[in-house]
């Protein structure tokens, strides 16, 4: 009894959570008429004309591009520098290292919208808008705190002993990093990572108000203006939403391994 | 042949160390010679292991001065002071094979690859870890981490070895077996080491040389039977031992002819009674050792009471006994016949008895 209370609920959350992304997939497989048929017609007639007319039409592969680019440059160049910073904070004890990881938690709860002003306004001024690091510098600005906390907190657990090993058997400090911590730091690593990197995939907001060019736009901003004057092409955006989810499934198909590795790192002794 | 060029010799003058106020080692000056086995004994949070800690350079000195081999080595990192260190929780890379771990230190010093495989098996088969070398440390038991953590120390050669309890966390039977290992893995070495560890009976196998720690200062170096036969003060008297020596408050009598002490008065021999020019009236601890307290005559005893308890050891029985005002404990062979409640004579040989004043041994 306990045992199918427990997997009704189980079953109960995953509709929950999944219907809207299973609603828009069946969508994208619809013809125009079913899509705007009432009632509403379930199963599709696998239809794959709104795939084509996204990539054709409404230039999605560009949009895929930009986004692989942005969050691609933005996950490896914020893990590099919270890897450093982390790693500095968990083993020099500076005297203000605590204060500074709080300042770093307090900024990242900053509302969006509050900085977006002086964002677009900095990013103006230096001529970075409509630009891949414009909006890679916003996204570092965003994803920095977060990383560095999560590497931080990794660094911490790791056995000081092994670091200490590591000197004495002739390592410099730099040695050390690159050959015992961060092969060790791997799991977190990965975790801060693919956070990162879905974080910047999905980021809409500052996309939307930092690149005003389809030709530099990712795809959250591509998809959004899909709609035309007069028209509201679900179809498509219903293929090109799901061409946009499908990579950070994979993704996280393949790491969820680690991910949950990285975020319960040091909560049980390994 | 391992072992040729480790021969070293460790300088340590007036270090002293502070952690935010608070003397952890205070004017700690100590050599061991080339070759020596030395182990520093000290119970938890003596500062045995922070004074290791210096001499390899993971911890730098308030003050004072390090020599290995003549040179100062204090401001140097730890990588130029061609020490090796053996980790208490041995400290293993856990991503390296046993192999990539043992050859780790040659790798960064960039000794031929073919050189390293030699020095690597030579190693590996002095330890019996031949066959694991392809392993991770976790697919190895306890006994063979430890091997590896030793093995990583002895393949570089280096000019002084660094302990830091390695046996803590091993089983009683593989500690003991391991003990013994160690003292035949020094001898064939012949190599320098400085060994931390607060258990006296490692203490007392390993080392030729001991230096007994407390709250951050030298209570006592010297050979293991003068540490045990002559302890320098109170402490190392309780400290070294087990049982713990008994160690109780006593005075002389106005003659200076007797001892008093818990309610017992001891007759001196008449070339005891002077002692070093101490004021004979001032309180003395008198220390004896469970192994020296002997069942005697009720007529000759020293201390009369009852037994309390007795551990039943097979070899031995330890006698926790009361006698008026005192707790005693005296080890008595196995076949003593002795029950709770039975009552105890003892006496001991004076040459036996220690008598500490203010904390320094007066005979």
């Amino acid at each position: 009894m306990k045992r199918v209370s427990f997997l009704g609920a189980i079953v109960a959350i995953a509709a929950f959570s999944l219907l809207p992304f299973l609603w828009f997939v069946l969508t994208s497989w619809k013809s125009a008429n079913e899509i705007s048929a009432i009632p509403p017609v379930l199963v599709p007639s696998f239809h794959w004309d709104h795939y084509r007319a996204a990539v054709e039409q409404h230039g999605l592969l560009r949009y895929i591009g930009n986004s692989a680019v942005v969050a691609g440059a933005t996950t490896l160049i914020s893990v590099g520098i919270a890897a450093l910073a982390a790693y500095a904070l968990a083993r020099f004890n500076f005297r203000w290292g605590r204060a500074y990881l709080m300042l770093l938690l307090a900024f990242s709860m900053f509302p969006q919208i509050a900085i977006a002003g002086p964002v677009w306004r900095l990013l103006s001024w230096l001529g970075w808008l409509n630009s891949y690091h414009g909006v890679v510098a916003a996204y570092i600005s965003l994803s920095l705190p977060f990383a560095i906390w999560v590497l931080s907190t990794f660094f911490k657990e790791l056995p000081r002993d092994i670091e200490e090993a590591a000197l004495i058997d002739g390592c410099s400090r730099w040695q050390a990093l690159r050959m015992v911590v961060l092969p060790l730091a791997a799991p977190a690593l990965f975790t801060a990572a693919i956070l990162v990197f879905i974080h910047a995939w999905n980021e809409f907001f500052f996309a939307l108000i930092i690149l005003t060019y389809p030709a530099v736009q990712t795809l959250p901003v591509g998809i959004a203006l899909f709609p035309g004057e007069y028209t509201m092409p679900w179809g498509e955006i219903a293929a090109a939403s799901t061409i946009a989810t499908l990579p950070l499934v994979v993704l996280t198909l393949i790491f969820q391994r680690r991910i949950v590795q990285g975020l319960s790192a040091g909560a049980v002794k390994g | 042949m391992i072992g040729e060029e480790i021969i070293a010799s460790l300088v340590v003058k007036n270090l002293a160390k502070s952690f935010a106020g608070t003397k952890v080692l205070d004017d700690v000056s100590f050599a061991v010679a080339d070759g020596e086995f030395c182990v520093l004994l000290g119970p938890s949070g003596c500062g045995k292991t922070t004074l290791l800690r210096i001499v390899a350079g993971l911890e730098t000195a308030s003050s004072g001065e390090i020599e290995i081999d003549t040179a100062r080595v204090d401001t140097l990192p730890p990588s130029a002071r061609d020490v090796a260190f053996v980790f208490q929780n041995y400290a293993l890379y856990p991503h390296m094979t046993v192999f990539e771990n043992l050859g780790f230190a040659l790798r960064l010093q960039k000794v031929p690859k073919i050189e390293i495989q030699d020095r690597v098996a030579e190693v590996a088969r002095l330890l019996e870890i031949d066959k694991q070398l392809q392993q991770k440390p976790q697919q190895l038991s306890g006994g063979q981490r430890q091997r590896v953590a030793l093995g990583r120390a002895i393949v570089r050669r280096p000019k002084l070895f660094l302990f830091d309890e390695p046996l803590s966390n091993l089983d009683a039977t593989l500690r003991a077996s391991m003990r013994v290992e160690l003292a035949k893995l020094h001898e064939r070495l012949a190599a320098t080491m400085l060994y931390v560890t607060h258990d006296q009976a490692e203490a007392m196998t390993l080392g030729e040389k001991i230096i007994v720690l407390n709250r951050g200062s030298i209570q006592q170096a010297g050979k293991p039977s003068d540490i045990y036969h002559r302890p320098a003060n109170a402490f190392v008297a309780g400290f070294v031992g087990h049982p713990r020596m008994n160690l109780f408050e006593g005075r002389l009598n106005e003659g200076g002819t007797a001892l008093k002490a818990g309610g017992f008065e001891i007759d001196l021999p008449a070339a005891l009674s002077d002692f070093g020019g101490a004021d004979r009236r001032a309180p003395v601890t008198v220390g004896i050792r469970p192994e020296d307290l002997v069942p005697c005559d009720p007529r000759e005893a020293w201390f009369s009471g009852t037994a309390d308890f007795v551990e039943d050891l097979g070899s031995d029985r330890f006698v926790h006994l009361s006698c008026r005002n005192l707790r005693l404990v005296a080890r008595l062979p196995a076949r003593f016949p002795i029950q709770r409640g039975d009552p105890v004579n003892l006496r001991a040989d004076f040459e036996r008895v220690h008598l500490f004043h203010k904390n320094q041994r007066l005979r």
